[in-house]
């Protein structure tokens, strides 16, 4: 009997395995695979015209935050690639900061409506969600030009004399990401806030709490968990943003992704790029990480 | 209940005004984007009447029609081969004690959610790269392979989702009364699935159409899919027609949310 449940348990592992196959060996042959190839390239040579020489070298890792003076080979930080990561994580914690300014009463508004009606405002969020990010941003882009819809009405009205230069700088890429972003703030914030025990807000009213303070003492608590997963959902994405900061900064306000594209095009030094990339992995695998603990620690807490 | 009378529990000051201003700034600059490809002048920003020039223009658009046939080809090849292989795996996974390995294999699933989409780009470009200079080959197979792959969590979660919520009686009855494995999953099962995987078909589709960062760098010249056509454009002056492309894929985009979310809403 004992066999018998043996073999049935093999056949099943067997079973499964078989039935995984296909989709392993497609996220082997084009997700996984290629990021293990990637991280071998970064120890690699740079090739003359791109590629890579098979030859160990660590140049890439070093070149990622330091660099050798072409004149006198003095070592030093790179301040070129420095202000690039600065500028990365002060616009992706702005853009995080922003989606909580606009999300948090927006998923709050949308979670006090009638159970009928939460449906469709969520729609509403979801859509923009799935439409086209180049598409958003280009919408952004004919707003914000000096001759978009913006500087022509402001014009029109008098109010300025010549269009404001707002494309093609920080703002602009700033502004591009909370519009692209904010709807995966709204989504992980309305999910908390709808489970959201308003006898306890009522509690804290009938203690003689004011609104600020019920917000911050009662609510605020209670849709921790909302409020990290969605500060995650926005902060990754916008540190490795491309299309955004590409579109709106236009070239010379780059962030982390074009620094990375750039190494593959005109800088033809593929073990950078590489090292690059491996580098902005690492950073969000410790945001997720970071996300996973806390969340994980709030469950226990409330448990 | 000892309410004051007219206080509102629920009410948080400000907090609607805010709500409000999110839905409106939200939707201000795509109705904008949309109105202005009807617009007969060549302005992106004065108006100068109604017409339909821009879609005729982009519609007799070599360049357009030919991103265009190349964007479907490769999302509906994407979308058939990621939800078939989801299927198959949300099978294996779903309503199964936890079993070896299990954590590597939803870590492997779910990685194109995970790893930035610029970090995913470029390693298939260098390793595409690679098989490129051994093969020769350069054809759209690439791109197809590379969809496929990031479509699969996208296809994989609603199926799973429908498949855990499914009752598990009616296939045990099945298999009381002899049925094979495999017709008691054609007969009984799949019937059920249907609306997951069409849903998780429908979010692969779009997925793979709106694609902008891998596409970018995993295509060979001439290889442009709408997206990447309209990033090209950008650096060139804007007209219109780029407009009438945004809102027939915005209008495709949201076709097939409302297609999703009535799918999700029908009971197992």
């Amino acid at each position: 009997m004992a066999d018998l449940s043996q073999k049935e348990a093999k056949r099943v592992s067997r079973v499964r395995w078989m039935l995984l196959a296909p989709a392993l060996i497609i996220l082997l042959f084009a997700a996984s695979g290629p990021l293990l190839i990637t991280l071998v390239y970064s120890f690699l040579s740079a090739g003359d015209y791109g590629g890579v020489e098979w030859t160990f070298s660590t140049d890439a890792w070093f070149n990622v935050v330091m660099q050798r003076d072409i004149f006198d080979d003095t070592l030093g930080f790179s301040d070129a690639h420095l202000s690039i990561f600065w500028r990365s994580v002060k616009l992706s914690l702005m853009t995080t900061l922003a989606c909580i300014f606009f999300g948090f009463p927006t998923a709050y508004f949308i979670a006090t409506r009638p159970k009928k009606q939460r449906d469709f405002w969520m729609l509403l969020i979801i859509i923009p969600f799935w439409t086209n990010l180049l598409i958003r941003t280009f919408a952004i882009v004919e707003l914000i030009r000096n001759e978009g819809t913006l500087n022509t009405v402001l014009l029109a009205l008098g109010l300025i004399d010549e269009p404001i230069q707002m494309l093609y700088t920080e703002f602009a890429i700033a502004v591009g990401m909370v519009y692209v972003y904010l709807p995966l703030m709204v989504l992980p914030l309305y999910a908390s806030m709808e489970r959201l025990d308003f006898s306890l807000v009522e509690a804290g009213y009938d203690l003689y709490a004011t609104r600020l303070k019920v917000l911050r003492r009662v609510i605020l608590p209670l849709v921790k968990p909302g409020v990290i997963a969605g500060s995650i959902l926005v902060f990754v994405p916008s540190l490795g943003a491309y299309v955004t900061p590409r579109v709106l900064g236009g070239g010379n306000q780059l962030m982390l992704g074009n620094l990375i594209e750039l190494q593959f095009g005109q800088g033809r030094n593929w073990p950078l790029g590489a090292a690059l990339s491996i580098t902005l992995l690492a950073i969000v695998m410790v945001a997720l990480l970071t996300y996973v603990r806390a969340v994980g620690n709030e469950e226990v807490k409330h448990g | 209940m000892a309410e004051r009378k007219g206080f509102n529990i629920r009410r948080q000051t400000g907090f609607a005004t805010i709500a409000v201003a999110c839905f409106v700034l939200l939707y201000l600059p795509i109705l904008l984007l949309v109105a202005y490809s009807f617009n007969s002048g060549s302005s992106i920003a004065i108006w100068e009447g109604f017409s339909w020039r821009w879609y005729q223009s982009a519609w007799e658009n070599e360049l357009v029609q030919e991103a265009t046939v190349r964007s479907l080809i490769i999302a509906v090849w994407a979308s058939l081969i990621s939800t078939t292989v989801a299927v198959l795996a949300a099978l294996a996974t779903t309503r199964t004690r936890k079993f070896k390995g299990q954590g590597a294999v939803f870590a492997m699933i779910n990685q194109p959610l995970m790893v930035p989409e610029i970090v995913t780009a470029v390693a298939l470009l260098i390793f595409f790269a690679m098989i490129k200079v051994a093969t020769g080959y350069s054809g759209l197979l690439y791109l197809i392979i590379a969809h496929a792959a990031f479509c699969i969590p996208f296809a994989y979660l609603p199926i799973r989702a429908r498949l855990q919520g499914m009752d598990l009686s009616l296939e045990q009855a099945a298999a009381d009364l002899y049925a094979t494995p495999f017709q008691a999953f054609r007969r009984i099962t799949l019937p059920q699935l249907w609306p997951g995987i069409l849903a998780g078909a429908m979010l692969a589709f779009v997925i793979s159409l709106d694609d902008v960062v891998i596409t970018e760098f995993v295509k060979s010249a001439g290889q442009d899919t709408l997206p990447t056509y309209m990033l090209g454009q950008l650096r060139r002056v804007i007209t219109p027609e780029i407009n009438a492309i945004s809102t027939v894929l915005i209008g495709i985009s949201v076709t097939m949310v409302i297609g999703f979310t009535l799918l999700s809403k029908i009971r197992n």
